[in-house]
C-alpha cells in the first residue's frame, strides 16, 4: 500500500521541479533546437531544389549550346560559299575584263598597224613616182642626147602605138 | 562489436554494484530491525536473518537517507534535509538526527516499524513511543527520490542546454557529438510520435511538453538502472512521479481540447440514440475515459519500472537466501542469478526506452484526439 500512495511531499517537489524544467528547456532548449534543425531542413531542401533546377539548367544551357554551335557552323559554311562565290565571280570579271582590253588594244594596234601601212604605201608610191620620173628624165636626158638615137624611139614608141 | 562488448561489460560492473549494494544494505536491515537497542549490541543471530522482501521493498521505496556502502558495521550514506510544516510550523534539519531511526529529534521520530514505518512521525511527550493516530507532520523533506530528481533535472538541463549552444554555434551544419547522438531521438519525437498522432499543423505547440517528458522519463529510467550514487532511485517507478506526469498531461489535454472533442464526449456520433437517452450510457463512459487513459498512463510507467526494479533485485536476493543456507551454495547460485540479472539489465534498458516513448506517444495520442476537426468526428 505504501507503494501505490503518492507521497504530499514528492508530489510538491515534483509538480516544482518538472515546471521549472519544462519552462528553461521550452524557452532555451528546444526552441532553438527545434528552430535551427527546421531551419537546416530548410536549407537542405532547398540546396536540394536549386541543385536539380541547375542540373535542369546545365542541360537546357547543353543543348542551346549545341544548337549555336550548328549554327554557327552553318553560317560560317554559308560564308564560306558565299566568299567562294564572291572569289569566282570577282575574277571572272577581271577575267572578262582583261580579254576586253586586250582586244580593244589589239583591234586599235591593228588600225595603228593599218593607217602606218597606209601611209607608208602612199608615200612609197610618191617617192616610186618621184623616182621614177627621176629616173625617165634621166634616162631621157640621157638618151636624148643624139639625134639619131632620139629619133629611133620616137620611132620605136611610134611603131608600138600603131601596134596597137 | 565493440559497442555491444562495452554495453555488457558496463552492465557486468552495474550488476557486480548491485550485489555489493544489497549485501550492505541487508545488514542495514538488520540494523534497522533493532529499534531501540544501540549499534554495538551483538547481532549474529539478526546476521542469519535475510529479509528479500523487505530489501526489495527498501529499494524501490523512498529514505531520508541516501546509502551508499556498508563496510563491516559501519554505514555510509549521504544524510538529506528533512522539512517538516506542522500546523502552521516549519522545522528544516538534517536526517542524521534521527540517527537511523534510534533516535528522536525535535519531537519528532523516523518509524522504524509497524503502519507509518519509514515515515517522520510526532513523539509522544515520553520522548519515545509513537501513536498511530497522532497527526502527522506533512513531509517536504529532500529525500533520496526528491535528491534523485534534482540530479536528473540538473543532469537533463546541462544536456540539452549545451546541446542548444552547440546548434547555435553550427548553425546550419551537420551536427556533432552530443547533438548528433540525441539528434535523431528527437527528430524521431517530432516525425514519428508528435506529427503522426496530433497532424502536421498542430504538433509545433505540444513539443516542448513531448520533448520534456520523453527524456525526462528516458533520463530517469537509465538513472534508475545505475545502482549507485547519482542513480540508483526508484523515480519513475514512483507513484507520485508518475502521477505528476500523467496529470500534467490530463490538463494539457482538456485545455486544448476544442469543441468538437467535448461534443464527441457529450454526444458521440455514430452511436444509437438509446445509448445516450434516457440513461446516458455513452456520455458517462466517455467521461470515465477522460480520467482513466491518465490513470493508466501513471500505472503503467510506474508498475513497468518497478517491477523491473523487483525482478533484478529478486534474482539478487536469491543469492543471499541460498548463501544463507549454505556459502558454497551461494556462489553457485550466484552465477546463475547474474546471467539472469544481466538478461534482466538489458530488458531493462530496452524498457527504459520504450515506457519513454509509449508516455509520450499516449499524451501525443491524446493531445491529437482533442484537437479533433469538426468533420473528422464522423470517422470514428
Amino acid at each position: 500500500m505504501e507503494l501505490v500512495t503518492p507521497n504530499i511531499g514528492l508530489l510538491f517537489w515534483m509538480t516544482l521541479s518538472f515546471a521549472i524544467l519544462l519552462f528553461i528547456l521550452g524557452r532555451y532548449a528546444w526552441k532553438p533546437i527545434m528552430k535551427m534543425i527546421k531551419e537546416r531542413e530548410r536549407t537542405i531542401e532547398d540546396a536540394l531544389l536549386s541543385a536539380e533546377k541547375t542540373k535542369l539548367e546545365m542541360a537546357n544551357l547543353h543543348i542551346s549550346n549545341e544548337k549555336l554551335l550548328k549554327e554557327a557552323k552553318e553560317e560560317r559554311e554559308m560564308m564560306l560559299r558565299d566568299a567562294r562565290k564572291v572569289k569566282e565571280g570577282i575574277i571572272n570579271e577581271a577575267k572578262q575584263k582583261a580579254v576586253n582590253e586586250a582586244n580593244l588594244i589589239i583591234e586599235s594596234a591593228r588600225q595603228t598597224i593599218y593607217n602606218e601601212k597606209m601611209a607608208a604605201i602612199t608615200e612609197l608610191k610618191n617617192q616610186i613616182a618621184s623616182l621614177s620620173i627621176e629616173i625617165a628624165e634621166k634616162i631621157l636626158t640621157s638618151e636624148l642626147t643624139d639625134k639619131d638615137k632620139q629619133n629611133q624611139l620616137i620611132n620605136k614608141f611610134l611603131d608600138e602605138v600603131k601596134l596597137n | 562489436m565493440i559497442q555491444k562488448k562495452t554495453i555488457f561489460l558496463f552492465l557486468l560492473i552495474l550488476i557486480t554494484f548491485k550485489v555489493g549494494f544489497v549485501f550492505g544494505n541487508s545488514l542495514t536491515e538488520n540494523i534497522d530491525t533493532l529499534v531501540n537497542s544501540t549499534e554495538n549490541s551483538s547481532k549474529h543471530n539478526e546476521e542469519e536473518k535475510f529479509n528479500p522482501g523487505v530489501m526489495i521493498m527498501e529499494h524501490i521505496g523512498d529514505n531520508h537517507e541516501w546509502h551508499i556502502l556498508t563496510i563491516g558495521h559501519k554505514h555510509i550514506s549521504i544524510p538529506l534535509p528533512v522539512i517538516l510544516y506542522d500546523n502552521g510550523r516549519l522545522s528544516i534539519f538534517s536526517s542524521s538526527n534521527f540517527h537511523h531511526g534510534t533516535a528522536s529529534y525535535n519531537g519528532y521520530k523516523l518509524e522504524t516499524s509497524g503502519e507509518n514505518k519509514g515515515k517522520i512521525v510526532k513523539v509522544l511527550p515520553d520522548g519515545i513511543t509513537t501513536d498511530v493516530a497522532t497527526a502527522k507532520p506533512i513531509d517536504f523533506s529532500i529525500t533520496k527520490n526528491v535528491l534523485s530528481l534534482f540530479i536528473s533535472i540538473f543532469l537533463i538541463c546541462w544536456i540539452f542546454l549545451s546541446i542548444a549552444r552547440s546548434y547555435k554555434k553550427r548553425e546550419g551544419h551537420a551536427p556533432k557529438g552530443l547533438q548528433s547522438l540525441l539528434e535523431p531521438i528527437i527528430l524521431f519525437i517530432r516525425d514519428d510520435i508528435a506529427m503522426p498522432s496530433i497532424g502536421a499543423k498542430r504538433y509545433e505547440k505540444f513539443m516542448p511538453f513531448l520533448l520534456t517528458l520523453f527524456f525526462f522519463i528516458f533520463i530517469n529510467n537509465l538513472m534508475g538502472l545505475i545502482p549507485f550514487f547519482p542513480g540508483g532511485a526508484n523515480l519513475t517507478g514512483n507513484i507520485a512521479v508518475t502521477l505528476v506526469l500523467a496529470l500534467i498531461t490530463f490538463f494539457i489535454t482538456n485545455v486544448t481540447a476544442n469543441k468538437a472533442y467535448w461534443k464527441h464526449i457529450i454526444n458521440t456520433p455514430g452511436v444509437p440514440w438509446w445509448l445516450k437517452f434516457p440513461l446516458p450510457l455513452m456520455p458517462v463512459v466517455e467521461i470515465m475515459s477522460l480520467f482513466t487513459k491518465p490513470f493508466v498512463l501513471m500505472v503503467r510507467l510506474f508498475a513497468n519500472i518497478t517491477a523491473g526494479h523487483i525482478i533484478v533485485l529478486g534474482f539478487i536476493s536469491l543469492v543471499f537466501i541460498f548463501g544463507n543456507m549454505n556459502v558454497y551454495l551461494g556462489y553457485g547460485v550466484s552465477i546463475i542469478s547474474v546471467i539472469f540479472a544481466v538478461f534482466m539489465g538489458l530488458l531493462e534498458l530496452l524498457v527504459a526506452f520504450l515506457q519513454a516513448y509509449v508516455f509520450t506517444l499516449l499524451s501525443a495520442l491524446y493531445f491529437g484526439m482533442s484537437q479533433v476537426e469538426g468533420h473528422e468526428e464522423h470517422k470514428h
